[in-house]
């Protein structure tokens, strides 16, 4: 029992990975339709703008995490942006082009990175204050950089809560979501909020990006590891729904956790895919389903 | 059906015609085989995309270096050697099928290529069915003697059982095994449980986890709560980085439990983070700063070649070996032909970067000493135990009573 | 139907068959034997493509995970193939293939007995698919999981069966995969003859599924199939049951992945986990994207034309040929949504009405993509 309770750290902190990873795609494929496989790409040229900064500009790792973490958001909502107003914005409505559009992408960038940072990983080294870890019991242990992660997690989905529903900015993005003719013809500019959103998704990503670094290999294939985990949070959560997607990050991360308590991590991941099979055939539509006209 | 015009599907079917002959035509038929009067045709077969090409990059620029040395130096037999690279894409069925390629297109007379297991695996049949002679760099599970294959890293009693020798001399009686989930790591165990058993040792968990596997709290956490004298590491590749992670975050030094891994050479410490792995051992046959003068010239051509923050490790000095011991075979057969070149493997000796090595013919492995390092916070290794001399090639383990249950 | 307008119908169809006669009398004339083997791998996923046409193109399911399918049919051969090796093998005791005595096995696991026999591996090779297909067909489509959940389903399935084989190394061969396949029935495979009657097998697996599948298309089924894609809750308005309608197509698909990953196997003398994984699924959608989702013989060939396109960029630039690839992928997608059988229609359109991407009606549109 001790032992399990002992996994409760570990299943949030498997938890928060998941979420951060899965924030972006709650947007881009959530809310938009857009079955992005370079999302994985974007996360991992977020975990080599951290590099970039510490290695190339020299800045010390003391604090350049933490300003990593905003220049990845700007670099890769950018590149998101640019992505969107470039190729995506003709393939809406149409989520399985764009998995195959953004795949090709995905190659493209990975090998681009590969060219750029060569193919060996490379070390982002984290601050000092986030090494070592909290001993509560024998069994139970917390990373800072766990925390840190946890903390991150929440602090973007704050940050994402505020603006959806109390920014006009966010405002004129669920409208758009729930009803997009209607929107229009209130007067929402609706290519600029279709912009906005990928935006901010691809900018989450970066930060995701960001984030692995403290915690994973930084290398060219960095997002493929994540992607399919990702999204399949956001199908279990509920498309579009970012109280699903919290649940079921932490759900996801939990039962990880769990399972890997007594089963190795190979077996834990097998179950687990089981289980989200087993879910999606008493809830096909997910945690959470907004019921709209628009949506059928 | 929709009615679609048949127009294009014409088109692209006779694109298709037009590409699959112009590939047939692009090829130019060596006499004798890939050999002219001023070149030889080599292959080099690694993953330059895909996930592997984290490992099999760095091996490939070491094949190139040995291949301009030797052409700098008069080539081999009066010819130049002529590379044609491919990419194995980290896919065992484009290995397979471009090493076929390589041999009937290409007529390539020899092939440097592989990293993984299975990739060897897949072009073991190619180059059997073709008569072909592919040299392998890299350390792996043991249990195979291909006569159409020179194995130049470690089998496991040239790593795996030193290594163990040496934990067991330092009084480490209790090991926690670590590995990802692929036939290397499940087969070293195999031979650690065995050995273990045989010499009153303890084995307290043998863990493993899915290749690319990121997630290790469950497993440091465990680590820091039993305390075992050493771990066992043969996790793959990008899993080590976050492994050595979370296991310095758990609070593990290497005083406490000293990990030894046989997966982690120079090239992959510099993506972990020396801080994160500094202390902990390692088992090869070589590290950049093995004292040879061979090694001095390795080292100083390597980051002459490819920049001096590149660092030199085991499996790039195996594959870069390799190419000098084909060289020293084919001039001792005085013929590119593979059965010749293969009569002449037994006893061939060079000067490499490890010190002298000689392949031994029954097997066609590398005669080579192991050697245990010690991570420094450079991110390079020091040597602190060596066997005490070279160490015969034993695959399939037949010269260890205790192993004679594992091989059947 | 008058007599020009059935020519002109036909015209596609007799020109793909066409060319598989001539595939199959002047390609091994012109080829040498390895190219030939490379050319008969690349119909082995023309037949997958076939499968994901129906599926996707006409049922509009989203099929991402038919690696796993292929990866059924080739195991249930590769099995075969290695008790037959193992059967010849001096060095395997109680004729066990090898990694199995590695890995401390001592006597042959039970689901691998029935395959020593040729006949049931071909067997399986076809109908575990088509049941597998079945069961996770029939119990999402029942949910009405559809559009791009059932992808992700898709590709969640596709990683847990690459874990669950490397996991389970000691039943499976792990991540080295199964291979070297010397004998079949008791004949070499590796002669010419033998890659030759390989090489025929599966130009003509090619036509007979084609023709089948064009069949399908073009019945009272095909039509009900095509309905449900374009309007699923309308078909089921009119009585019909569009769970056993799609389960059917989805099932029949995984069928010809199946028979193509056996067929695959002794060409290519080998399989493993990173050929049947999520990656390789979605490689197996772009083919049939590129070659055109809404023709059969234009999938296939679109899955011959990608494979040998990869096999040319790579051997040309085996440093960079990702760019290329790549790139391919993006300008298809984005410049012929109808892949490359639908590039007049496309055009067509295109000089009609000056943004063609922006404005296409192709029938996904329409359907319940947004769940």
């Amino acid at each position: 029992m001790d032992a399990l309770i002992g996994q409760l750290p570990v299943g949030l902190s498997i938890g928060a990975v998941l979420l951060l990873a899965a924030l972006g795609l709650n947007f881009t494929f959530g809310q938009m339709g857009v079955i992005n496989m370079a999302h994985g790409e974007l996360i991992m040229i977020g975990a080599y703008t951290a590099y970039v900064l510490h290695a190339w500009i020299g800045l010390n790792p003391a604090y350049s995490l933490l300003i990593a973490l905003p220049t990845a958001f700007a670099v890769t909502g950018t590149l998101g942006w640019l992505l969107e107003l470039g190729l995506i914005r003709h393939f809406y409505g149409r989520p399985l082009d764009t998995l195959l559009l953004t795949f090709g992408i995905g190659m493209i960038l990975q090998q681009a990175a590969r060219d750029t940072f060569g193919a060996p990983n490379v070390d982002v080294p984290a601050p000092a204050w986030l090494t070592g870890g909290l001993t509560l019991t024998d069994n139970i242990r917390i990373h800072y950089s766990r925390l840190f992660i946890l903390a991150l997690a929440i602090l973007c989905v704050v940050a994402i809560a505020y603006h959806l529903n109390r920014s006009r900015a966010g405002r004129q993005m669920r409208a758009v979501i729930h009803n997009r003719d209607l929107a229009a013809t209130t007067g929402i500019n609706t290519r600029k909020v279709d912009a906005t959103t990928f935006f901010i998704g691809s900018g989450l990503a970066g930060i995701a990006g960001v984030a692995l670094t403290l915690i994973g290999p930084t290398g060219p294939t960095l997002g493929t590891n994540y992607i399919v985990d990702a999204f399949l949070v956001v199908v279990i959560g509920g498309l579009g729904q970012l109280r699903g997607t919290i649940l079921a990050a932490l759900a996801l991360g939990l039962l990880n956790a769990t399972v890997e308590a007594w089963a190795d991590a190979s077996l834990a991941k097998l179950i687990v895919f089981a289980a989200i099979v087993a879910f999606l055939q008493a809830r096909p539509q997910g945690l959470l389903t907004v019921k709209t006209r628009a949506l059928t | 059906m929709a009615p679609t015009p048949p127009g294009p599907r014409t088109t692209a079917i006779a694109a298709t015609l037009a590409l699959a002959l112009a590939a047939t035509t692009a090829c130019a038929p060596g006499d004798p085989a890939g050999v002219t009067d001023d070149t030889v045709t080599v292959g080099m077969l690694h993953s330059l995309s895909g996930t592997m090409a984290i490992s099999e990059v760095t091996v490939r620029d070491a094949v190139e270096l040995a291949i301009d040395e030797i052409n700098a130096d008069g080539g081999v037999l009066g010819r130049q050697i002529e590379p044609v690279i491919e990419d194995g894409a980290s896919d065992e069925a484009t290995f397979a099928d471009r090493a076929n390629k390589l041999l009937n297109d290409d007529n390539a007379v020899t092939v440097f290529g592989g990293w993984t297991s299975a990739s060897r695996k897949a072009m073991l049949p190619v180059f059997e069915r073709n008569n072909g002679l592919l040299w392998y760099p890299v350390q792996y599970e043991g249990l195979e003697s291909s006569p159409n294959i020179v194995y130049t890293g470690a089998t496991t009693n040239q790593q795996i059982i030193p290594a163990l020798d040496y934990l067991r001399e330092q009084g480490h009686t209790s090991l926690y095994l670590v590995g990802s989930d692929y036939v290397f790591p499940r087969t070293a165990n195999q031979i650690i449980t065995a050995y273990a058993d045989a010499h009153d040792m303890e084995i307290i968990a043998e863990e493993y986890t899915p290749l690319g596997h990121t997630e290790y709290s469950t497993i440091t956490n465990d680590i820091a709560r039993t305390e075992p004298d050493a771990v066992f590491n043969t996790l793959n590749g990008d899993s080590n980085v976050s492994f050595f992670q979370q296991l310095r975050s758990a609070g593990v030094t290497p005083d406490d439990s000293p990990v030894l891994s046989v997966s982690v050479a120079e090239e992959e410490i510099e993506g972990i983070g020396p801080d994160n792995i500094a202390g902990h051992l390692t088992a090869w046959n070589y590290y950049q700063t093995t004292e040879t003068d061979t090694n001095t010239g390795f080292v100083q051509a390597f980051t002459d070649t490819y920049g001096a923050d590149r660092v030199t490790s085991d499996p790039m000095q195996s594959a870069y070996n390799a190419v000098h011991l084909w060289k020293a075979a084919v001039e001792e057969a005085d013929s590119f032909e593979v059965d010749d070149v293969r009569a002449a493997l037994d006893g061939t000796t060079i000067d490499a970067p490890e010190g002298t090595i000689t392949i031994d013919g029954d097997t066609q492995h590398v005669i080579k000493t192991a050697r245990i390092g010690q991570i420094t916070d450079t991110g390079l290794i020091d040597e602190i135990w060596a066997s005490p001399e070279p160490i015969t090639p034993d695959p399939y383990l037949t010269g260890y009573d205790w192993a004679a249950d594992l091989t059947g | 139907m008058t007599a020009p307008a059935l020519i002109t119908r036909l015209r596609g169809p007799l020109t793909f068959l066409g060319l598989l006669a001539a595939a199959l009398l002047v390609m091994p004339l012109l080829l040498e034997p390895f190219r030939l083997n490379q050319l008969a791998q690349y119909l082995c996923y023309a037949i997958v493509a076939l499968g994901i046409a129906l599926a996707w193109g006409r049922g509009g399911m989203l099929a991402l995970g038919h690696g796993v399918y292929f990866g059924l049919g080739a195991y249930a051969m590769a099995m075969h193939l290695t008790l037959a090796a193992a059967a010849t093998d001096p060095l395997s005791p109680g004729h066990l293939p090898q990694f199995m005595v590695w890995s401390g096995l001592t006597e042959l696991p039970w689901f691998w007995r029935p395959l020593t026999n040729p006949a049931t591996a071909i067997a399986a090779a076809l109908l575990v698919p088509t049941a597998v297909a079945a069961l996770l067909g029939w119990s999402v489509f029942r949910q009405r999981v559809r559009g791009a959940y059932f992808a992700i389903l898709n590709q969640a399935l596709a990683a847990a069966f690459v874990i669950l084989l490397i996991g389970q190394q000691h039943l499976t061969g792990g991540s080295n995969g199964l291979t070297d396949f010397p004998v079949f029935a008791g004949t070499s495979l590796y002669t010419p003859t033998a890659q030759y009657t390989l090489y025929a097998l599966t130009v003509l697996t090619l036509g007979a599924t084609y023709l089948l599948f064009r069949h399908i298309t073009l019945s009272r089924y095909g039509k009900l199939l095509i309905a449900i894609r374009d309007g699923e809750d309308r078909v089921r308005y009119l009585g019909y049951d569009p769970t056993w309608i799609k389960t059917l197509a989805y099932a029949l698909s995984a069928t010809a992945a199946g028979a193509a990953g056996a067929l695959f196997v002794p060409i290519m003398g080998i399989i493993s986990p990173s050929l049947i994984g999520v990656i390789p699924s979605i490689m197996m959608v772009l083919a049939v994207a590129i070659g055109g989702r809404y023709s059969l013989a234009g999938a296939a060939t679109g899955a011959v034309l990608m494979n040998a396109a990869q096999t040319t960029f790579a051997e040309t630039f085996a440093g960079g040929w990702t760019y290329l690839q790549g790139a391919l992928f993006v300008i298809v997608i984005a410049l012929a949504p109808r892949g490359l059988a639908g590039l007049t229609r496309t055009a067509a359109q295109a000089l009609s009405r000056p943004t063609p991407a922006n404005t296409t009606p192709t029938p996904e549109t329409t359907t319940g993509s947004h769940p």
